[in-house]
């Protein structure tokens, strides 16, 4: 186990190769976690993936003409640049395959992928049989050296990072529409082809100066997973781009510095796996659309609803019995309410411990009965009343027939807000019955058992 | 350029891993996830490293059910981030595979000691030394044929893909265009998708294996997506598919004995040029194809313009 001091040493960064591993990482991460959310949202994660592979081509001609020129294949901005030209290639061509002919995104990209790698390792075949330079390292170059990183790549990062920021805070406007309404945006006159195109460039700039520092798996990771992290906390788009920057800058900062602690983890699978725990726990947590709030918004809904039918169940009962006058409370065995609907005995009995929690209903005689209390009674006028609202509006604007009203009215009631009703009512004021709140049934009411 | 009878087993190797993947291949285009062999091939580091680390030795049955395994597992994983997180589907294949294929690394790197597993040796395969691992000679025709494991493997799981193209078509060919009208047949929709997943994980690995992930990532997509745009019709797709992904084994093959020779150098890799072939067939025909090809479409353009 590492000392207290050494973890503290290197959170903060007080060690030279520590520092510059855990700031170019955390750069990365921010970089393209900002790139990975508009490719997110234009449903192309999977195009850092492309991207990566077609610059091995590039890597292996960049080299071979290198050295035909006489130079040192190995020169880093000439790789760099020919890395980023095929892949730059590869993702024109994705974006042609796509645009003039049939074959979707997913398969274009998949096919630029598998034809541009192969081109690159028949062209490294090659250069392994050259013999003016050995070819060693050149496939390393797209597997990374995380944890060996020097100033230069320091540099690079720190230069394309700061160009993407500064393209995407120019261009935030145009890129947003760009991903939320591209034939909107075309038909407002934007140039939308090449926007998606500069996009795709940022997008290669980040791939490429990821590429040789810290690998191919993890630039794929760091396109992908701190964007869809970030797009269960919130739906604005700055914000989600915000705080997928902040995502993949603190995975890289944290997956950095855990690989520096302990022995033998490599920092690349080191930091995919921290942004993946991210993920995971803003899958589950998000405020947005995380699937705990979902979940337990569903299960809300269907307590509520479950009470409701319960009330309007019981009020309609009630009402059978009431010809003329008002309706009187008494206890409902818990038969006849069974009858009302297709519902199990459990979801039934659930309802009612919802209502008497809720101080609507009381039981009697060992549940075998219960009855509507006065605030319960309120409360039923009220369900069944927008109920009938809501009924009526279906048959008389929606063009509902009769015979399917009440279950149409069922799905959609629920989920009416009190505005919603009140508009409603305001519509329909001509169908109140004399001397009560709560208009007629439209439809005969089938009756309980 | 000389040819030997090894000349011969790498086409035939090659060319049964690109049939077995280019029949499934077919449904992965049509279905919209074609990304997913290339997930699976790199998703199943993890599978391969514990199978290793498991039986101590690179003993092919373990190692051959640990990718399986993993490969259904970045399926099935795949399905349940994208369904209860309602992310989009590329993302989570992608969370997926990059998280698999991390865990493999940090598994093989713990183990340094006692696992000699390259990552990159599994990603790039060997098909020109499989005709050396030779297990069965049989005497035909007063000829002993001298059969590698390879071509034996890859030969089974080429006839169990047809038979399940074959078996299902009905199946397949319903739940590829219409999953809902599937499930309202009695289709479960679902369990063709799993099985489906099953097949082309035990594909990739089997392939891969014996002649490197690139072939395996390139004949899943696009020998299906070339005859998609050449007919409207499954059957005639499937079948030319797998025309094609034998075509692109042995012009592979014999572009990798010769292309290099015109620029001065030897040879170079078959699998990356197997890759390059289908690549080239796909791009003729997405410029010449009758009725999908670029050419059809933009004279159709322009002669409906100029009226």
């Amino acid at each position: 186990m590492p000392e207290i001091a050494d973890i503290w040493n290197v959170l903060f960064l007080r060690d030279y190769n520590t520092r510059l591993v855990v700031i170019s990482t955390l750069l990365l991460g921010c970089a393209s976690g900002l790139m990975g959310g508009f490719l997110l949202l234009r449903k192309r994660s999977l195009m850092g993936d492309t991207l990566s592979h077609a610059t091995l081509p590039g890597v292996g001609l960049a080299f071979m003409l290198a050295v035909a020129l006489g130079g040192d294949g190995k020169s880093l901005p000439f790789l760099l640049a020919g890395a980023g030209l095929t892949g730059v290639l590869g993702c024109a061509a994705v974006l042609f395959i796509r645009n003039n002919s049939r074959i979707k995104d997913d398969t274009a990209m998949g096919i630029v992928l598998s034809v541009f790698f192969g081109a690159g390792v028949a062209i490294l075949g090659m250069i392994q049989t050259m013999p003016e330079g050995s070819a060693a390292g050149l496939e390393s170059f797209i597997y990374g050296k995380t944890a060996s990183m020097v100033m230069v790549d320091f540099q690079i990062l720190m230069a394309v990072t700061l160009s993407v920021l500064v393209c995407s805070l120019l261009l935030f406007k145009e890129f947003r529409l760009l991903c939320f309404d591209e034939s909107f945006a075309a038909a407002l006159g934007w140039p939308v082809k090449r926007l998606d195109v500069l996009l795709l460039g940022l997008v290669a700039a980040v791939t490429v100066a990821g590429l040789q520092s810290v690998g191919l798996i993890l630039i794929i990771a760091f396109l992908i997973t701190p964007a869809a992290a970030a797009r269960f906390w919130t739906q604005r788009l700055d914000r989600m781009l915000l705080l997928s920057g902040l995502i993949g800058g603190a995975s890289g900062w944290f997956g950095a510095s855990l690989s520096a602690l302990f022995p033998r983890l490599p920092a690349g699978a080191v930091i995919v796996l921290v942004a993946t725990v991210g993920f995971l726990v803003s899958m589950f947590l998000g405020t947005e659309r995380g699937v705990l709030l979902r979940w337990l918004l569903q299960a809300r809904l269907q307590a509520r609803v479950g009470s409701q039918h319960l009330l309007r169940a019981l009020y309609e009962i009630l009402e059978a019995d009431a010809l003329e006058g008002p309706l009187r409370i008494r206890p409902v065995p818990f038969r006849q309410i069974r009858g009302r609907r297709t519902w199990t005995d459990a979801e039934l009995r659930k309802s009612i411990r919802g209502a008497y929690q809720h101080g609507f209903v009381e039981a009697l005689e060992r549940d075998e009965a219960i009855v509507l209390t006065e605030r319960g009674l309120a409360e039923a006028a009220q369900v069944t009343r927008n109920h009938r609202l809501w009924e009526m509006y279906l048959i008389e604007y929606a063009d509902v027939a009769t015979s399917r009203v009440d279950r149409d009215a069922d799905r959609v009631e629920h989920i009416l807000g009190e505005q919603m009703v009140a508009r409603l009512e305001s519509k329909l004021q001509t169908y109140r019955s004399a001397g009560s709140l709560v208009p007629q049934s439209p439809h005969p009411i089938r009756p309980g058992d | 350029m000389s040819w030997f009878a090894l000349d011969t087993w790498i086409v035939i190797i090659g060319a049964l891993a690109a049939v077995a993947c280019a029949l499934l291949g077919n449904f992965l285009v049509l279905r919209k996830m074609s990304m997913m062999g290339d997930a699976i091939s790199h998703a199943v580091l993890p599978g391969l490293a514990i199978a290793f680390l498991v039986t101590g030795a690179r003993a092919s049955v373990a190692m051959f059910i640990g990718g399986a395994v993993v490969g259904l597992l970045t399926a099935v994983f795949t399905q349940w981030i994208s369904r209860f997180g309602k992310v989009d589907e590329g993302a989570s294949m992608g969370i997926v595979f990059t998280s698999l294929f991390a865990l493999g690394l940090l598994l093989i790197v713990q183990a340094a000691d006692q696992v000699d597993l390259d990552p990159s040796c599994v990603l790039y395969g060997a098909i020109e030394l499989t005709p050396l691992d030779v297990v069965w000679r049989p005497q035909v025709f007063g000829v002993v044929w001298e059969v590698p494991r390879a071509a034996i493997i890859l030969a089974a799981v080429t006839l169990v893909n047809l038979a399940f193209v074959v078996g299902f078509f009905k199946e397949l060919r319903i739940v590829s265009f219409d999953p809902e009208l599937a499930d309202t047949m009695g289709i479960h929709s679902n369990r063709m998708h799993y099985l489906l997943m099953a097949l082309v994980a035990v594909t990739t690995v089997a392939a891969f294996e014996a002649v490197g992930s690139i072939i395996v990532i390139a004949m899943l997509i696009v020998p299906g997506a070339t005859a998609h745009l050449l007919t409207d019709r499954l059957w005639l797709m499937i079948v030319l598919s797998g025309i094609f992904a034998a075509a692109a084994a042995l012009l592979g093959h014999l572009s990798a004995l010769t292309v290099p020779g015109w620029f001065g150098f030897a040879d170079t890799s078959t699998s990356g040029m197997i890759a390059v072939m289908a690549g080239l067939f796909f791009l003729v025909v997405l410029f010449a194809a009758p009725k999908h090809g670029v050419l059809v479409k933009q004279r159709r353009f322009r002669s409906s313009s100029a009226s």
